[in-house]
């Protein structure tokens, strides 16, 4: 096989390991601009995952199963936002709960489904688009998840940058008080934004257990929560930063994969630890100007807030 | 992160009532037993197997024993917690099915004399600690013979989890078996480095399949690698329980294990003489401790008589895996003819045969 098929191979590749943390981290990057620190991505991964296979296996609709996922991902969010905004527990801690919660949830709810086995969400096979030698697979090949995964972040980015929305939104990350003091509903737009982040969670863990690995097993997201939760900081709260960590972090582990089934001399340990380094690396360079950190890093970011304090 | 499933909990406090409510009553109590398992049971896959163990015990000795099990215990400070609960609850036998449950196991051993346990792939014993352990190079070996007569491209594929001796021997031991019928076979191994990430074990078998492997197998506990081999209409061999609901096609056959005789055996010894004697198991076709799961459509008949031919040679001891002469893939011989590896070399593996690609990460 030629060098050309193996690069092709590893952008795939790349693109398929990146999606579930490129939704994760899209909706983790909304919820922490809004100022709420959800830590609990794994646990909301793990319960959308569990819950669209289970939806898949009972209607035998995958998409029903995605949907499933999406709104078992906003439920299991709203829990953390009535908790955390509506109670003004502490983020970090609901988080981590949420994590364990979510964890521990769905193991339990999955536990007859480990080991049922279903066909899962097919790639897309374009008519002679599909075939078209390079092109073909790194365009017209994948899944469709996929493709809604570039629509999504086209949507975030606009929102975010280019509309009336996305700048109450960020205001309300900023200052929460000011946005308060103009009028703005801060707790509610807040809700919103965590149950956007618990979405993208939800759809994140149902590309896992119905894109991807079409089975359900406990613990199955094994960190990519975490994962996503890094690249929305490394990246300074910038979605194309974001989904490009989110890339290069599947394509640097495709890579070593690679590497290594070619039989080159290289640490297996190394192999592993590669994607972390290059990827924090990468983007800590292109985000190195301290000052814009600041200007991206939403000022309110994890602090509570009270209408009436 | 404690993931002790709160259902066995209960339901060992339960039944740690019941029967201290009912002690007056009975002149015997039931022999309580206990295990402790690093993994979910779930429907497939290492703890999976032990668990059809204590279910063979469960219908052989009936309401002379009472099981328990602890699933998803991590190695470490929670194992140590786990037995010790199991010790101090009056439990008299505990299996600790585990590599990292050794030190846990040995320690709390001295505590509770008279209490016998038995510690499942460990090399430390004591008067009261037992080992067993199952020879699955030889379920390799074989189901390595199945993939070598399946194979069209002569590429295989390994996903591994870590470069320790016990995943070098199955390697090396598919890779023989699989070049004893088709010398041209080379095996390709990615390492990724951790024991259970379906989503890794899925990239990494499609790694090895973009590379022109056309029969992949793993060490590693998903059944990802089987799962995407049908997928990607290649053939996969399983490992640790049969996995041919997720290949029908793809699934040659899977190593696997057996640990139905060895427990049965060791309750047996407890209920007649309040003890398990110290001391070491390491079974193999021979003891029943390794299996092959049926064979898939992959293997003709020709290649399933000669595959059972072999199994009875080595349960006879007629045929070794590793019989000399043995070669690495520098071409250093290792083993000369005429002898085979000993147990010690191959429990301390750590070179790779001659027919697998690369160098063994150290």
């Amino acid at each position: 096989m030629d060098g050309l098929d193996s690069a092709v191979a590893i952008i795939v590749g790349a693109i398929r390991a990146g999606t579930p943390l490129v939704f994760a981290a899209l909706g983790e990057l909304i919820t922490e601009k809004s100022g709420v620190l959800n830590l609990g991505v794994e646990g909301m991964m793990l319960i959308g995952a569990v819950v669209g296979f289970i939806a898949t296996v009972t209607t035998g609709s995958v998409f029903l199963g995605i949907v499933a996922a999406v709104i078992a991902g906003m439920l299991t969010s709203l829990i953390f936002g009535f908790l955390t905004l509506s109670l003004l527990t502490n983020q970090v801690a609901t988080g981590l709960a949420l994590t364990i919660f979510g964890v521990g949830l769905s193991a339990f709810l999955g536990i007859r489904y480990v080991g049922t086995p279903i066909s899962g969400l097919k790639p897309v096979e374009i008519p002679f688009l599909s075939d078209i030698p390079v092109l073909g697979p790194l365009l017209f090949g994948h899944d469709l998840l996929i493709y809604f995964s570039f629509v999504l972040f086209a949507a975030v980015a606009w929102f975010l940058y280019k509309s009336r929305g996305g700048l109450v939104l960020r205001a309300v990350g900023e200052s929460h008080d000011a946005a308060h003091a103009l009028g703005y509903s801060v707790i509610g737009i807040r809700y919103l934004a965590v149950m956007f982040g618990g979405a993208c969670a939800g759809l994140s863990g149902a590309y896992l257990s119905l894109v991807y690995t079409p089975q359900w097993a406990e613990n199955m997201t094994a960190g990519r929560g975490w994962i996503a939760l890094a690249l929305v900081v490394f990246a300074t709260w910038r979605p194309g930063r974001a989904m490009l960590g989110a890339y290069l972090f599947g394509g640097i582990t495709i890579m070593g994969l690679h590497i290594q089934a070619l039989g080159f001399e290289v640490s297996s340990h190394l192999v592993a630890t590669l994607p972390y380094i290059a990827t924090i690396v990468v983007l800590a360079l292109i985000s190195r100007d301290a000052t814009k950190i600041r200007l991206n890093a939403p000022a309110s970011l994890g602090k509570p807030f009270h209408p009436a304090a | 992160m404690t993931q002790i499933s709160r259902r066995t909990i209960l339901a060992g406090a339960a039944a740690a009532a019941a029967s201290s409510s009912l002690s007056p009553a009975f002149a015997m109590d039931p022999l309580k037993i206990g295990f402790v398992y690093v993994s979910p049971i779930g429907d497939a896959g290492w703890t999976y197997q032990h668990d059809l163990g204590r279910k063979a015990i469960e219908a052989e000795f009936g309401d002379k024993i009472k099981t328990a099990y602890v699933e998803s215990v991590p190695e470490g400070p929670d194992a140590e917690r786990v037995i010790r609960q199991f010790a101090a609850g009056g439990t008299k036998l505990i299996f600790a099915t585990s590599f990292g449950y050794m030190n846990p196991t040995i320690k709390i051993a001295k505590t509770f004399p008279q209490t016998s346990f038995c510690h499942c792939s460990g090399y430390k014993r004591s008067a009261n600690v037992s080992t067993y352990l199952a020879r699955f190079y030889e379920g390799r070996y074989l189901a390595g013979i199945a993939a070598g007569k399946a194979t069209k491209s002569n590429v295989m594929g390994y996903v591994a989890a870590f470069p320790i001796p016990e995943v070098v021997r199955g390697i090396n031991a598919f890779t023989r078996g699989a070049r004893s019928v088709n010398p041209d076979v080379q095996v390709r191994v990615i390492w990724i480095s951790s024991w259970y990430d379906p989503g890794k074990e899925r990239e990494a078998a499609e790694t090895l399949i973009s590379q022109g492997a056309d029969v992949v197998t793993q060490h590693t506990d998903s059944t990802a690698v089987v799962q995407t081999a049908e997928d990607r209409g290649v053939f996969a061999v399983g490992y640790h329980s049969d996995m041919s609901k997720y290949g029908p096609k793809a699934h040659l056959t899977a190593s696997t294990h057996n640990w139905n005789g060895y427990y049965v055996d060791k309750v047996k010894e407890m209920l007649e003489t309040g003890k398990v004697a110290s001391g070491d198991t390491w079974g193999g076709f021979g003891k029943g401790m390794v299996e092959l799961a049926p064979f898939g459509p992959g293997v003709d008949d020709e290649t399933r008589k000669m595959i059972a031919a072999k199994q009875a040679d080595i349960a006879a001891g007629k045929l070794h895996p590793f019989a000399g002469p043995v070669t690495d893939n520098e071409g250093k011989v290792r083993v000369p003819e005429g002898q085979s590896m000993s147990d010690g070399d191959l429990l301390g593996n750590n070179f790779y045969v001659e027919g697998v690609a690369g160098k063994l990460p150290s």
